[in-house]
């Protein structure tokens, strides 16, 4: 009965609440579009449409990887093979067409890379969010990704500080797939890599959900955007440690030790307002929009916070920084190296899958030990 | 406690980023490059996590 009388009251309410979300976007879209640049006001908002989308739809990278290794269910693996395809179809003749104006998620295959990516699966499957999820996790509330998204950034800039002297044990020039046969390729492997995924999976749980497909679409659609209008694919955690670089320079730290931090362009990137910087602006989109989709939610953000023991709270922090320094070590998280690497033809992207899902075993197992689920 | 707090903290924290840095480092909406990277005839030059430095 008092449900009843109230609803009439509450609804307006939450419409206003729900209108005042969409105006502060628009409005801090339009600011930084007209303080900053218009290019970087689409930037923060194809930010907050990747927010959107991964908090909304509930989509995301480390939750599919899970449920294929631990349940057989590959419908999220493969919804991530379809956005994959879907921008690559887009990406690879752009990139060969317009190599000045667009660069792809290009790097080499070497023995750091191929051990960063494999710690950084461990890591992600800990705390169960991987560059993107720990920014959407931190957004939406969820505890675990907001104590390990500051550690992220702290590996993340430590990780680039010591970049060069891990890729100097060992790397390959690098290798990229370009035009038509490129991208013929990289369909084939996506196509056999599903297939393989298709066939592991338990019969009954291979179906892709509509939900995923839509995730699939909207995030091809809003990674090519990316691509388009900052001349560069989706990236996350260069972004996480630019600001914790940023951060120890206001404290006086000098970073001219580093071979990486005082090249030319990572002094000019220090230098400049951190909404000038492209992951910068897809990151902060990341947590806000995340952030704009639990408070939508009815009852969003009113879950009652976790309890975990102090072990998990510790393996948390170690998480973070291991994902973020190892992701540097892999030049990409599952966003820059997985995602964005093998849908702009880089072979790194794939070396960074096999390496990234053996991690994910070893992360599976650590998980309960470390107090961040119930033991099974 | 609720998530209330955790994406309030979270919200407060960018806040706070973007805050500290507009300080030390304004941006120049002067300087800003074309809206579309695409058909620019400008050579991109972003920082990416997958880029060795130059």
């Amino acid at each position: 009965m008092s449900d009843t009388s109230l609803a009439p009251i509450r609804a307006p309410k939450v419409t206003m609440a729900r209108t005042g979300l969409i105006g502060a976007a628009l409005i801090v879209i339009g600011l930084v579009a007209l303080f900053a640049g218009a290019r970087f006001g689409l930037m923060l908002a194809i930010g907050l449409g990747f927010g959107v989308a991964l908090e909304g739809l509930r989509f995301g990278f480390a939750g599919p990887w899970r449920a294929m290794i631990l349940r057989r269910e590959p419908a999220g693996i493969l919804a991530q093979f379809l956005a994959i395809a879907l921008v690559a179809c887009v990406a690879i003749p752009l990139l060969t067409a317009h190599p000045e104006e667009l660069s792809g998620a290009q790097a080499p295959i070497g023995w750091a890379m191929i051990g960063g990516a494999f710690v950084f699966g461990a890591a992600m499957q800990v705390v169960l969010g991987c560059g993107s999820g720990t920014l959407v996790n931190a957004g939406s509330g969820n505890p675990v990704g907001l104590l390990a998204l500051p550690f992220f950034a702290i590996g993340s800039f430590a990780g680039a500080y010591h970049l060069i002297w891990w890729t100097g044990l060992g790397a390959l020039p690098i290798l990229t797939l370009r035009g038509i046969p490129g991208l013929a390729v990289t369909l084939a492997g996506l196509a056999l890599l599903a297939g393989l995924f298709w066939a592991l999976g338990k019969p009954g749980s291979r179906r892709v959900p509509t939900r995923y497909l839509v995730a699939a679409l909207v995030l091809a659609a809003l990674a090519i955007a990316n691509l388009v209008v900052a001349g560069q694919p989706w990236g996350v955690v260069y972004g996480l440690g630019l600001w914790a670089a940023k951060g120890a320079v206001a404290l006086g730290a000098d970073l001219s030790g580093s071979a990486f931090w005082a090249a030319s362009g990572s002094v000019e990137r220090l230098r400049s307002s951190v909404l000038t910087d492209y992951t910068s602006l897809t990151d902060f989109g990341l947590i806000a929009g995340a952030f704009g989709v639990a408070a939508w939610r009815r009852g969003g953000l009113a879950q009652p916070l976790p309890s975990y023991p102090a072990r998990a709270w510790v393996a948390t922090v170690i998480a973070g920084l291991l994902l973020g320094y190892s992701s540097r070590l892999a030049f990409g998280c599952n966003v820059g190296a997985f995602f964005s690497g093998i849908a702009t033809g880089s072979l790194h992207g794939w070396v960074w899958f096999v390496a990234a899902f053996a991690g994910a075993f070893v992360g599976i197992r650590l998980r309960p030990l470390v107090g961040l689920e119930a033991r099974t | 406690m609720t998530r209330r707090l955790t994406a309030s903290l979270a919200l407060a924290g960018l806040v706070a980023l973007i805050g500290a840095d507009l300080m030390r480092s304004p941006p120049n909406p002067y300087h800003a490059p074309p809206v579309f990277a695409l058909g620019s005839g400008v050579t991109a030059a972003g920082g990416f996590c997958g880029a060795l430095p130059n």
